[in-house]
Protein backbone atom coordinates (compact mmCIF):
# COMPACT_ATOMS: atom_id res chain seq x y z
CA UNK A 1 0.00 0.00 0.00
CA UNK A 2 1.62 3.59 -1.24
CA UNK A 3 1.62 6.91 0.95
CA UNK A 4 -1.50 8.12 -1.27
CA UNK A 5 -3.35 5.42 -0.70
CA UNK A 6 -2.86 5.20 3.36
CA UNK A 7 -3.73 9.06 3.00
CA UNK A 8 -6.75 8.72 0.34
CA UNK A 9 -7.96 6.43 3.72
CA UNK A 10 -7.40 8.38 5.91
CA UNK A 11 -9.03 11.47 4.37
CA UNK A 12 -12.52 9.10 3.48
CA UNK A 13 -12.04 8.45 7.64
CA UNK A 14 -11.99 12.30 8.08
CA UNK A 15 -15.61 12.67 6.03
CA UNK A 16 -16.93 10.04 7.43
CA UNK A 17 -16.27 11.05 11.30
CA UNK A 18 -17.29 14.67 9.68
CA UNK A 19 -20.79 12.98 8.42
CA UNK A 20 -22.02 11.33 11.61
CA UNK A 21 -20.79 14.17 13.81
CA UNK A 22 -22.77 16.81 12.28
CA UNK A 23 -25.72 14.18 12.67
CA UNK A 24 -24.67 13.23 15.95
CA UNK A 25 -24.01 16.87 17.72
CA UNK A 26 -27.10 18.50 16.13
CA UNK A 27 -24.69 20.50 13.54
CA UNK A 28 -27.02 19.58 10.78
CA UNK A 29 -26.55 23.27 9.17
CA UNK A 30 -22.93 21.83 8.11
CA UNK A 31 -23.82 18.39 6.81
CA UNK A 32 -24.91 19.80 3.28
CA UNK A 33 -21.44 21.17 2.89
CA UNK A 34 -20.12 17.68 2.86
CA UNK A 35 -22.17 17.28 -0.51
CA UNK A 36 -21.41 18.03 -4.28
CA UNK A 37 -23.78 21.00 -5.55
CA UNK A 38 -25.35 18.51 -7.69
CA UNK A 39 -25.36 15.52 -4.87
CA UNK A 40 -27.86 12.60 -4.91
CA UNK A 41 -29.09 11.55 -1.50
CA UNK A 42 -31.39 8.66 -0.75
CA UNK A 43 -32.98 6.95 2.37
CA UNK A 44 -34.26 3.51 1.27
CA UNK A 45 -34.84 -0.07 3.01
CA UNK A 46 -32.70 -3.31 1.46
CA UNK A 47 -36.06 -4.21 -0.24
CA UNK A 48 -36.77 -1.41 -2.15
CA UNK A 49 -32.90 -1.40 -3.13
CA UNK A 50 -33.03 -5.33 -4.07
CA UNK A 51 -36.18 -4.88 -6.41
CA UNK A 52 -34.77 -1.88 -7.93
CA UNK A 53 -37.77 0.22 -6.59
CA UNK A 54 -36.48 4.12 -6.74
CA UNK A 55 -38.25 5.41 -3.76
CA UNK A 56 -36.66 7.05 -0.87
CA UNK A 57 -38.14 7.99 2.27
CA UNK A 58 -35.49 10.97 2.16
CA UNK A 59 -34.75 11.84 -1.99
CA UNK A 60 -32.68 14.60 -2.75
CA UNK A 61 -31.48 15.45 -6.36
CA UNK A 62 -29.37 18.76 -5.29
CA UNK A 63 -27.59 20.49 -2.38
CA UNK A 64 -29.92 23.02 -1.71
CA UNK A 65 -32.66 20.42 -0.97
CA UNK A 66 -30.60 18.83 1.76
CA UNK A 67 -30.28 22.37 3.16
CA UNK A 68 -34.42 22.44 2.90
CA UNK A 69 -34.37 19.48 4.97
CA UNK A 70 -32.29 20.94 7.48
CA UNK A 71 -34.38 24.35 7.77
CA UNK A 72 -37.50 22.44 8.02
CA UNK A 73 -36.67 20.44 10.92
CA UNK A 74 -35.44 23.61 12.48
CA UNK A 75 -38.55 25.86 11.43
CA UNK A 76 -41.56 24.14 9.97
CA UNK A 77 -41.62 19.79 11.12
CA UNK A 78 -43.10 19.20 14.83
CA UNK A 79 -41.34 16.17 16.45
CA UNK A 80 -39.83 15.82 19.76
CA UNK A 81 -36.31 16.11 21.14
CA UNK A 82 -34.21 13.30 19.93
CA UNK A 83 -30.38 12.34 19.13
CA UNK A 84 -28.55 9.79 17.48
CA UNK A 85 -25.59 8.23 17.61
CA UNK A 86 -23.84 6.56 14.95
CA UNK A 87 -21.71 3.82 14.63
CA UNK A 88 -19.67 3.84 11.02
CA UNK A 89 -17.82 0.65 10.25
CA UNK A 90 -14.08 1.11 8.17
CA UNK A 91 -15.15 2.06 4.57
CA UNK A 92 -14.54 -0.51 1.76
CA UNK A 93 -13.51 1.10 -1.54
CA UNK A 94 -14.99 -1.05 -3.69
CA UNK A 95 -14.74 0.57 -7.63
CA UNK A 96 -12.30 2.68 -8.93
CA UNK A 97 -9.81 2.05 -6.49
CA UNK A 98 -7.15 2.87 -8.54
CA UNK A 99 -7.99 6.36 -9.08
CA UNK A 100 -6.44 8.10 -5.98
CA UNK A 101 -8.49 11.83 -6.31
CA UNK A 102 -11.54 9.81 -7.12
CA UNK A 103 -14.51 9.79 -8.23
CA UNK A 104 -14.44 6.11 -6.09
CA UNK A 105 -17.71 3.62 -4.56
CA UNK A 106 -17.22 2.73 -1.57
CA UNK A 107 -19.24 0.88 1.06
CA UNK A 108 -19.42 1.32 4.86
CA UNK A 109 -21.97 0.08 7.27
CA UNK A 110 -23.39 1.74 10.01
CA UNK A 111 -25.73 1.53 13.13
CA UNK A 112 -27.87 3.90 14.73
CA UNK A 113 -29.49 4.34 18.06
CA UNK A 114 -31.64 6.77 19.10
CA UNK A 115 -32.42 8.32 22.04
CA UNK A 116 -35.81 10.38 22.99
CA UNK A 117 -36.00 13.13 25.95
CA UNK A 118 -37.34 10.63 27.65
CA UNK A 119 -34.37 8.23 27.44
CA UNK A 120 -35.72 5.73 25.45
CA UNK A 121 -33.24 4.33 23.50
CA UNK A 122 -33.68 1.79 20.22
CA UNK A 123 -31.44 0.64 17.68
CA UNK A 124 -32.94 3.11 14.90
CA UNK A 125 -31.52 1.65 11.92
CA UNK A 126 -28.64 -0.61 10.72
CA UNK A 127 -27.86 -0.64 7.36
CA UNK A 128 -25.15 0.55 4.74
CA UNK A 129 -24.31 3.20 2.60
CA UNK A 130 -23.45 2.74 -0.94
CA UNK A 131 -21.74 6.05 -2.02
CA UNK A 132 -19.82 7.82 -4.57
CA UNK A 133 -17.07 10.17 -3.42
CA UNK A 134 -15.19 12.77 -5.50
CA UNK A 135 -12.41 15.52 -4.93
CA UNK A 136 -14.48 18.59 -5.07
CA UNK A 137 -12.60 22.00 -4.30
CA UNK A 138 -9.73 20.32 -2.47
CA UNK A 139 -11.77 17.48 -0.15
CA UNK A 140 -13.60 14.34 -0.46
CA UNK A 141 -17.28 15.27 -0.53
CA UNK A 142 -20.39 13.02 -1.09
CA UNK A 143 -21.72 13.07 -5.38
CA UNK A 144 -24.17 10.50 -4.37
CA UNK A 145 -24.89 8.58 -1.08
CA UNK A 146 -27.47 5.84 -1.03
CA UNK A 147 -28.65 4.99 2.67
CA UNK A 148 -29.62 1.66 2.87
CA UNK A 149 -31.90 0.56 5.79
CA UNK A 150 -32.32 -3.19 6.67
CA UNK A 151 -35.10 -3.02 7.89
CA UNK A 152 -38.38 -1.74 6.11
CA UNK A 153 -40.05 -0.56 9.06
CA UNK A 154 -39.47 3.43 10.65
CA UNK A 155 -40.10 3.56 14.33
CA UNK A 156 -42.51 6.62 14.34
CA UNK A 157 -41.32 8.43 12.36
CA UNK A 158 -37.49 9.67 10.74
CA UNK A 159 -36.52 13.52 10.96
CA UNK A 160 -32.98 13.40 11.33
CA UNK A 161 -31.07 11.92 8.43
CA UNK A 162 -29.23 8.94 8.63
CA UNK B 1 -52.01 -4.13 47.86
CA UNK B 2 -55.64 -4.22 46.70
CA UNK B 3 -54.86 -7.29 44.33
CA UNK B 4 -58.31 -8.48 43.56
CA UNK B 5 -59.66 -4.80 42.51
CA UNK B 6 -56.68 -4.36 40.39
CA UNK B 7 -57.51 -8.58 38.39
CA UNK B 8 -61.19 -7.45 38.00
CA UNK B 9 -62.35 -5.70 35.64
CA UNK B 10 -65.74 -5.89 36.92
CA UNK B 11 -64.95 -2.58 39.23
CA UNK B 12 -65.46 -0.51 36.11
CA UNK B 13 -68.39 1.00 34.99
CA UNK B 14 -70.13 -0.58 32.22
CA UNK B 15 -68.88 0.81 29.04
CA UNK B 16 -71.64 2.95 27.47
CA UNK B 17 -71.58 5.58 24.35
CA UNK B 18 -72.14 8.63 25.89
CA UNK B 19 -75.67 10.16 24.39
CA UNK B 20 -73.86 13.25 22.14
CA UNK B 21 -73.34 9.77 19.84
CA UNK B 22 -70.82 10.68 17.03
CA UNK B 23 -70.07 14.28 18.32
CA UNK B 24 -67.60 12.30 21.70
CA UNK B 25 -65.50 8.96 21.55
CA UNK B 26 -65.08 8.13 24.98
CA UNK B 27 -61.25 7.71 24.86
CA UNK B 28 -61.22 4.06 26.40
CA UNK B 29 -61.68 2.65 22.37
CA UNK B 30 -58.25 3.78 22.40
CA UNK B 31 -56.93 1.95 24.98
CA UNK B 32 -59.02 -1.05 25.98
CA UNK B 33 -57.65 -4.63 25.55
CA UNK B 34 -61.19 -5.90 25.67
CA UNK B 35 -62.34 -3.74 22.98
CA UNK B 36 -59.35 -4.18 20.75
CA UNK B 37 -59.54 -7.82 20.96
CA UNK B 38 -63.47 -7.44 20.08
CA UNK B 39 -62.58 -5.01 17.13
CA UNK B 40 -60.25 -7.72 15.73
CA UNK B 41 -63.39 -9.96 15.50
CA UNK B 42 -66.66 -7.55 14.49
CA UNK B 43 -64.65 -5.17 12.60
CA UNK B 44 -61.33 -6.34 10.49
CA UNK B 45 -62.97 -10.30 10.32
CA UNK B 46 -66.29 -8.91 10.21
CA UNK B 47 -68.84 -7.98 7.02
CA UNK B 48 -65.84 -5.51 5.84
CA UNK B 49 -63.48 -5.57 3.00
CA UNK B 50 -59.92 -5.11 3.26
CA UNK B 51 -57.14 -4.24 1.35
CA UNK B 52 -54.92 -6.98 0.24
CA UNK B 53 -52.77 -5.81 -2.56
CA UNK B 54 -52.34 -4.50 -5.57
CA UNK B 55 -53.32 -6.69 -8.36
CA UNK B 56 -49.82 -6.16 -10.34
CA UNK B 57 -47.69 -6.90 -7.00
CA UNK B 58 -48.65 -10.98 -7.85
CA UNK B 59 -47.68 -10.41 -12.04
CA UNK B 60 -47.13 -14.43 -12.74
CA UNK B 61 -49.19 -17.32 -11.87
CA UNK B 62 -47.45 -19.07 -9.16
CA UNK B 63 -46.62 -15.49 -7.17
CA UNK B 64 -47.72 -14.88 -3.62
CA UNK B 65 -46.97 -12.56 -0.77
CA UNK B 66 -48.36 -12.49 2.79
CA UNK B 67 -50.33 -9.71 4.57
CA UNK B 68 -52.98 -9.30 7.26
CA UNK B 69 -56.36 -9.13 7.67
CA UNK B 70 -56.67 -7.31 10.94
CA UNK B 71 -53.70 -9.24 13.17
CA UNK B 72 -54.40 -12.78 10.85
CA UNK B 73 -52.45 -13.35 8.68
CA UNK B 74 -53.18 -14.75 5.13
CA UNK B 75 -51.68 -15.48 2.10
CA UNK B 76 -52.93 -13.76 -0.93
CA UNK B 77 -51.94 -15.95 -4.57
CA UNK B 78 -52.07 -15.53 -8.40
CA UNK B 79 -53.24 -19.40 -9.46
CA UNK B 80 -52.44 -21.03 -12.53
CA UNK B 81 -55.84 -20.21 -13.95
CA UNK B 82 -54.70 -16.10 -13.14
CA UNK B 83 -57.03 -15.82 -10.51
CA UNK B 84 -56.17 -13.53 -7.48
CA UNK B 85 -57.50 -15.64 -4.43
CA UNK B 86 -56.68 -15.00 -0.35
CA UNK B 87 -56.39 -18.27 2.72
CA UNK B 88 -56.15 -18.04 5.97
CA UNK B 89 -51.86 -18.67 6.59
CA UNK B 90 -52.42 -21.41 9.29
CA UNK B 91 -52.17 -24.80 8.37
CA UNK B 92 -55.22 -26.37 9.14
CA UNK B 93 -53.20 -29.13 10.82
CA UNK B 94 -51.24 -27.84 14.12
CA UNK B 95 -51.77 -24.35 12.86
CA UNK B 96 -48.34 -23.44 11.35
CA UNK B 97 -47.84 -20.52 9.40
CA UNK B 98 -47.54 -22.08 5.77
CA UNK B 99 -45.91 -19.31 4.20
CA UNK B 100 -42.96 -17.86 6.12
CA UNK B 101 -41.80 -15.13 3.43
CA UNK B 102 -43.34 -11.81 3.27
CA UNK B 103 -43.13 -12.45 -0.82
CA UNK B 104 -42.10 -15.59 -3.77
CA UNK B 105 -42.95 -17.54 -6.45
CA UNK B 106 -44.21 -21.58 -5.51
CA UNK B 107 -46.14 -24.29 -7.32
CA UNK B 108 -48.13 -25.44 -3.90
CA UNK B 109 -48.31 -24.27 -0.55
CA UNK B 110 -46.25 -26.56 2.26
CA UNK B 111 -46.40 -26.59 5.43
CA UNK B 112 -42.58 -27.05 6.37
CA UNK B 113 -43.72 -28.52 10.01
CA UNK B 114 -45.38 -31.91 8.84
CA UNK B 115 -45.37 -31.52 5.26
CA UNK B 116 -49.33 -30.87 4.41
CA UNK B 117 -49.54 -29.92 1.13
CA UNK B 118 -52.10 -27.29 -0.53
CA UNK B 119 -52.62 -25.98 -4.15
CA UNK B 120 -52.55 -22.00 -4.60
CA UNK B 121 -56.30 -22.03 -3.84
CA UNK B 122 -56.05 -23.60 -0.32
CA UNK B 123 -57.48 -26.88 -1.09
CA UNK B 124 -55.26 -29.61 0.85
CA UNK B 125 -53.74 -32.03 -1.83
CA UNK B 126 -51.75 -34.59 0.13
CA UNK B 127 -50.54 -34.92 3.79
CA UNK B 128 -46.70 -36.95 3.85
CA UNK B 129 -47.29 -40.49 5.56
CA UNK B 130 -51.02 -40.25 4.93
CA UNK B 131 -50.87 -44.12 4.61
CA UNK B 132 -48.22 -44.78 7.33
CA UNK B 133 -44.94 -46.33 6.98
CA UNK B 134 -44.60 -49.88 6.18
CA UNK B 135 -48.40 -50.89 6.90
CA UNK B 136 -47.94 -48.89 10.20
CA UNK B 137 -49.26 -45.43 11.31
CA UNK B 138 -51.10 -43.31 9.19
CA UNK B 139 -54.39 -41.21 9.33
CA UNK B 140 -57.43 -43.03 9.89
CA UNK B 141 -59.64 -44.12 6.88
CA UNK B 142 -62.04 -41.41 7.90
CA UNK B 143 -59.89 -38.82 7.06
CA UNK B 144 -61.07 -36.57 4.32
CA UNK B 145 -58.35 -34.11 2.46
CA UNK B 146 -61.68 -31.87 0.94
CA UNK B 147 -62.09 -31.01 5.01
CA UNK B 148 -59.04 -29.63 5.98
CA UNK B 149 -58.00 -26.85 3.61
CA UNK B 150 -57.06 -23.02 4.13
CA UNK B 151 -59.88 -20.90 5.39
CA UNK B 152 -60.39 -19.20 2.52
CA UNK B 153 -61.25 -15.16 1.87
CA UNK B 154 -64.10 -13.34 -0.59
CA UNK B 155 -61.75 -12.00 -3.04
CA UNK B 156 -62.85 -9.22 -4.92
CA UNK B 157 -61.09 -5.93 -6.81
CA UNK B 158 -62.12 -2.35 -7.49
CA UNK B 159 -59.94 -1.48 -10.41
CA UNK B 160 -56.03 -3.28 -9.37
CA UNK B 161 -56.76 -2.95 -5.96
CA UNK B 162 -57.43 -6.24 -4.50
CA UNK B 163 -59.88 -6.86 -1.36
CA UNK B 164 -60.59 -9.47 0.46
CA UNK B 165 -63.43 -10.65 3.42
CA UNK B 166 -63.69 -13.58 5.73
CA UNK B 167 -67.49 -12.79 6.34
CA UNK B 168 -69.76 -13.67 3.76
CA UNK B 169 -72.29 -11.00 5.00
CA UNK B 170 -69.64 -7.85 3.45
CA UNK B 171 -71.89 -6.93 0.94
CA UNK B 172 -70.54 -7.03 -3.05
CA UNK B 173 -67.25 -4.91 -3.35
CA UNK B 174 -68.83 -2.74 -5.41
CA UNK B 175 -71.46 -1.64 -2.94
CA UNK B 176 -69.89 -1.43 -0.25
CA UNK B 177 -67.95 1.30 -1.75
CA UNK B 178 -70.64 3.01 -3.46
CA UNK B 179 -70.12 5.54 -6.57
CA UNK B 180 -69.36 8.31 -4.70
CA UNK B 181 -66.21 7.03 -3.53
CA UNK B 182 -65.75 4.77 -6.22
CA UNK B 183 -65.76 7.26 -8.94
CA UNK B 184 -62.91 9.35 -6.39
CA UNK B 185 -60.57 6.21 -6.49
CA UNK B 186 -61.19 5.87 -10.56
CA UNK B 187 -60.37 9.47 -10.61
CA UNK B 188 -56.71 8.90 -9.65
CA UNK B 189 -56.22 5.13 -10.81
CA UNK B 190 -57.52 5.77 -14.08
CA UNK B 191 -54.18 3.85 -15.56
CA UNK B 192 -52.02 1.21 -14.67
CA UNK B 193 -49.83 1.54 -11.43
CA UNK B 194 -46.29 1.38 -11.24
CA UNK B 195 -45.02 0.28 -7.60
CA UNK B 196 -42.26 3.28 -6.79
CA UNK B 197 -41.15 1.48 -3.52
CA UNK B 198 -42.57 0.53 0.09
CA UNK B 199 -42.12 1.54 3.27
CA UNK B 200 -43.83 0.76 6.58
CA UNK B 201 -44.22 2.91 10.03
CA UNK B 202 -44.50 1.19 13.66
CA UNK B 203 -46.47 3.53 15.21
CA UNK B 204 -47.62 3.69 18.89
CA UNK B 205 -50.77 4.62 18.90
CA UNK B 206 -54.41 2.82 18.53
CA UNK B 207 -55.14 2.01 15.06
CA UNK B 208 -58.71 4.25 15.16
CA UNK B 209 -56.14 7.39 16.20
CA UNK B 210 -54.02 7.17 13.01
CA UNK B 211 -57.77 6.40 10.97
CA UNK B 212 -58.85 9.66 12.65
CA UNK B 213 -56.31 11.56 11.63
CA UNK B 214 -56.72 10.78 7.79
CA UNK B 215 -60.16 11.46 7.96
CA UNK B 216 -59.54 15.29 10.03
CA UNK B 217 -59.98 17.83 7.39
CA UNK B 218 -59.55 20.41 9.96
CA UNK B 219 -56.42 19.61 11.12
CA UNK B 220 -54.10 19.50 8.13
CA UNK B 221 -53.68 23.47 7.56
CA UNK B 222 -53.01 23.88 11.09
CA UNK B 223 -50.64 20.83 12.46
CA UNK B 224 -48.66 21.13 9.30
CA UNK B 225 -46.83 24.06 8.53
CA UNK B 226 -45.72 22.77 4.84
CA UNK B 227 -48.75 23.28 3.58
CA UNK B 228 -50.00 26.24 4.94
CA UNK B 229 -46.61 27.51 4.61
CA UNK B 230 -46.21 27.08 0.79
CA UNK B 231 -49.74 27.07 -0.29
CA UNK B 232 -50.11 23.98 -0.88
CA UNK B 233 -53.37 23.04 0.86
CA UNK B 234 -55.40 25.88 2.91
CA UNK B 235 -58.91 25.82 3.98
CA UNK B 236 -59.20 28.91 1.77
CA UNK B 237 -59.00 27.37 -1.53
CA UNK B 238 -61.74 25.28 -2.82
CA UNK B 239 -62.54 22.23 -1.40
CA UNK B 240 -64.51 19.54 0.83
CA UNK B 241 -65.20 16.12 1.53
CA UNK B 242 -67.10 13.37 0.23
CA UNK B 243 -68.84 11.24 2.50
CA UNK B 244 -70.48 8.10 1.49
CA UNK B 245 -74.05 7.50 2.86
CA UNK B 246 -73.34 5.68 5.25
CA UNK B 247 -70.09 7.43 6.73
CA UNK B 248 -68.23 4.25 6.36
CA UNK B 249 -65.63 6.08 3.28
CA UNK B 250 -64.18 9.23 2.97
CA UNK B 251 -62.83 11.39 -0.02
CA UNK B 252 -61.43 14.92 0.99
CA UNK B 253 -59.99 17.35 -1.65
CA UNK B 254 -58.82 20.57 -2.30
CA UNK B 255 -58.02 22.95 -5.05
CA UNK B 256 -55.28 25.25 -4.42
CA UNK B 257 -55.48 27.07 -7.49
CA UNK B 258 -58.78 27.81 -6.58
CA UNK B 259 -58.63 30.52 -4.04
CA UNK B 260 -61.96 31.46 -2.08
CA UNK B 261 -59.98 34.61 -0.93
CA UNK B 262 -56.95 36.14 -1.78
CA UNK B 263 -53.96 35.96 -1.04
CA UNK B 264 -53.36 38.50 1.32
CA UNK B 265 -57.05 37.41 3.22
CA UNK B 266 -55.89 34.06 3.41
CA UNK B 267 -52.60 34.98 4.92
CA UNK B 268 -54.71 37.09 7.48
CA UNK B 269 -56.92 34.28 8.27
CA UNK B 270 -54.19 32.20 9.26
CA UNK B 271 -52.22 35.03 10.96
CA UNK B 272 -51.24 33.96 14.32
CA UNK B 273 -51.15 30.27 13.70
CA UNK B 274 -47.90 28.91 13.84
CA UNK B 275 -48.34 26.48 10.51
CA UNK B 276 -47.97 30.03 8.51
CA UNK B 277 -44.56 30.82 8.82
CA UNK B 278 -43.05 33.74 7.20
CA UNK B 279 -39.09 32.94 7.76
CA UNK B 280 -39.21 29.63 6.62
CA UNK B 281 -38.10 29.62 2.89
CA UNK B 282 -36.71 26.87 0.49
CA UNK B 283 -33.81 27.07 -1.37
CA UNK B 284 -35.02 24.42 -3.88
CA UNK B 285 -38.98 24.82 -4.01
CA UNK B 286 -38.46 23.03 -7.75
CA UNK B 287 -40.08 19.86 -6.88
CA UNK B 288 -43.62 21.76 -5.25
CA UNK B 289 -43.97 22.16 -9.22
CA UNK B 290 -46.86 20.04 -9.74
CA UNK B 291 -48.29 18.86 -13.26
CA UNK B 292 -51.75 18.89 -13.95
CA UNK B 293 -52.18 15.32 -14.58
CA UNK B 294 -56.20 14.47 -13.23
CA UNK B 295 -57.63 17.37 -15.44
CA UNK B 296 -59.68 18.90 -12.49
CA UNK B 297 -57.42 20.98 -10.56
CA UNK B 298 -58.01 18.73 -7.56
CA UNK B 299 -54.29 19.03 -5.96
CA UNK B 300 -54.98 16.98 -2.96
CA UNK B 301 -57.27 14.36 -2.58
CA UNK B 302 -56.90 11.93 0.69
CA UNK B 303 -59.43 8.87 0.61
CA UNK B 304 -60.22 6.52 2.99
CA UNK B 305 -61.98 3.62 3.22
CA UNK B 306 -63.56 2.18 6.46
CA UNK B 307 -62.06 0.62 7.85
CA UNK B 308 -58.62 0.61 7.23
CA UNK B 309 -57.40 1.97 3.95
CA UNK B 310 -56.05 4.83 2.40
CA UNK B 311 -55.91 6.66 -1.21
CA UNK B 312 -53.69 9.17 -0.98
CA UNK B 313 -53.00 12.08 -3.58
CA UNK B 314 -50.63 14.94 -3.02
CA UNK B 315 -49.77 16.89 -6.00
CA UNK B 316 -47.67 14.10 -8.29
CA UNK B 317 -47.19 11.56 -5.21
CA UNK B 318 -49.89 8.95 -5.72
CA UNK B 319 -49.87 6.84 -2.58
CA UNK B 320 -51.41 3.95 -0.58
CA UNK B 321 -51.51 3.39 2.80
CA UNK B 322 -53.40 0.23 5.24
CA UNK B 323 -53.61 0.91 8.71
CA UNK B 324 -52.51 -2.96 10.44
CA UNK B 325 -53.50 -2.77 14.31
CA UNK B 326 -50.77 -4.31 15.88
CA UNK B 327 -52.40 -4.54 19.58
CA UNK B 328 -54.25 -1.77 21.31
CA UNK B 329 -51.42 0.97 21.54
CA UNK B 330 -49.39 -0.26 18.56
CA UNK B 331 -50.24 -0.05 14.52
CA UNK B 332 -48.23 -0.93 11.54
CA UNK B 333 -48.77 1.92 8.60
CA UNK B 334 -47.73 0.23 5.13
CA UNK B 335 -47.07 2.34 2.24
CA UNK B 336 -47.11 1.61 -1.12
CA UNK B 337 -45.49 4.54 -3.43
CA UNK B 338 -47.26 4.12 -6.71
CA UNK B 339 -46.67 5.95 -10.17
CA UNK B 340 -48.04 4.94 -14.07
CA UNK B 341 -46.79 2.78 -16.42
CA UNK B 342 -46.71 5.40 -19.20
CA UNK B 343 -44.74 7.85 -16.34
CA UNK B 344 -41.90 9.11 -18.28
CA UNK B 345 -38.67 9.66 -16.37
CA UNK B 346 -39.42 13.44 -15.86
CA UNK B 347 -42.56 12.46 -13.90
CA UNK B 348 -41.12 9.12 -12.09
CA UNK B 349 -38.28 11.93 -11.10
CA UNK B 350 -41.26 14.36 -10.17
CA UNK B 351 -43.14 11.60 -8.31
CA UNK B 352 -39.72 10.53 -6.06
CA UNK B 353 -39.17 14.01 -5.35
CA UNK B 354 -42.96 14.71 -3.69
CA UNK B 355 -42.62 12.03 -2.17
CA UNK B 356 -40.34 13.83 0.26
CA UNK B 357 -44.00 15.11 1.27
CA UNK B 358 -45.43 11.71 2.44
CA UNK B 359 -44.11 8.88 5.11
CA UNK B 360 -42.22 8.55 7.41
CA UNK B 361 -39.94 11.42 6.75
CA UNK B 362 -42.23 13.27 4.72
CA UNK B 363 -42.05 17.21 5.13
CA UNK B 364 -45.98 16.96 5.68
CA UNK B 365 -47.13 13.81 7.65
CA UNK B 366 -44.27 12.93 9.49
CA UNK B 367 -46.18 14.52 12.03
CA UNK B 368 -48.73 12.31 11.65
CA UNK B 369 -45.98 9.73 12.66
CA UNK B 370 -46.29 11.39 16.13
CA UNK B 371 -49.73 12.66 17.23
CA UNK B 372 -51.77 9.96 17.26
CA UNK B 373 -48.94 8.60 20.11
CA UNK B 374 -49.22 12.22 21.60
CA UNK B 375 -52.89 11.39 22.59
CA UNK B 376 -52.01 7.57 23.24
CA UNK B 377 -49.48 9.04 26.14
CA UNK B 378 -52.52 11.66 26.82
CA UNK B 379 -55.16 9.67 27.34
CA UNK B 380 -53.79 7.49 30.15
CA UNK B 381 -55.90 7.83 33.20
CA UNK B 382 -58.86 9.36 31.36
CA UNK B 383 -60.68 6.26 30.39
CA UNK B 384 -63.79 7.60 30.69
CA UNK B 385 -63.63 10.87 29.42
CA UNK B 386 -64.17 11.58 25.67
CA UNK B 387 -62.84 13.44 22.64
CA UNK B 388 -65.03 16.38 21.30
CA UNK B 389 -65.66 16.55 17.77
CA UNK B 390 -68.19 19.52 17.02
CA UNK B 391 -66.78 21.06 14.66
CA UNK B 392 -69.33 21.48 11.43
CA UNK B 393 -71.80 20.37 13.79
CA UNK B 394 -73.11 16.85 14.41
CA UNK B 395 -73.77 15.21 11.26
CA UNK B 396 -71.53 13.28 8.86
CA UNK B 397 -72.70 14.40 5.19
CA UNK B 398 -70.73 15.80 3.02
CA UNK B 399 -69.31 19.02 2.61
CA UNK B 400 -68.38 21.89 0.35
CA UNK B 401 -65.92 22.86 2.86
CA UNK B 402 -63.26 21.31 4.95
CA UNK B 403 -63.51 22.87 8.65
CA UNK B 404 -65.25 19.87 9.39
CA UNK B 405 -65.12 16.88 11.33
CA UNK B 406 -67.90 15.03 9.64
CA UNK B 407 -65.75 12.53 7.96
CA UNK B 408 -64.25 11.91 11.53
CA UNK B 409 -68.10 11.15 12.99
CA UNK B 410 -68.46 9.02 9.58
CA UNK B 411 -66.02 6.53 10.94
CA UNK B 412 -67.49 6.15 14.29
CA UNK B 413 -71.44 6.01 12.71
CA UNK B 414 -70.12 2.70 11.24
CA UNK B 415 -67.67 1.78 13.99
CA UNK B 416 -70.66 1.73 16.82
CA UNK B 417 -73.26 -0.70 15.61
CA UNK B 418 -70.96 -3.17 14.26
CA UNK B 419 -68.78 -3.11 17.75
CA UNK B 420 -72.91 -3.08 19.44
CA UNK B 421 -71.93 0.71 20.98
Amino acid sequence: MDVDEIVRRWELDQLFTDYVHCLDANELERWPDLFTEECFYRITSAENYEAGRPLGLIYATSRNMLRDRVSALREANIYEPQRYRHLVSSINIVGNAANVTGPLDVVANFLVVRTMQDGEMTIFGAGRYVDRVTHDAGRWKFASKTVVLDSRQIDTLLAIPI
Amino acid sequence: MDQAKEQSPSHRPPFQWPAEGNARVPYRVFCDQEIYREELTRIFLGPTWQFLTLANELPTPGDYLTTFVGETPVIVTRGHDGQIRAMQNRCAHRGNLVCLKRRGHTDDLTCVYHAWRYDLEGNLKSVAFRRGVAGRGGMPDSFRLDQHGLKKLRVAAFGDLVFGTFSPDAPPLSDYIGNLIGSRIHRVLRRKPKVLGTTSQILHNNWKLYFENVRDTYHATLLHTFFTTFRLSRLTSEGGVDIAESGAHHASYTRNKVDRVDAASSDKIYAGISSLNENFRLADPSFLTSVEEFGDDTTTQILSLFPNFVLQQIQNCIALRLVLPKGPDKTELQWTYIGFEEDDTEMTALRLAQANLVGPAGYVSMEDGAVGNFIQRAIHGSEEDCSVLEMGGFEHSSEPNRTTEASVRGFWQVYRPLMGF
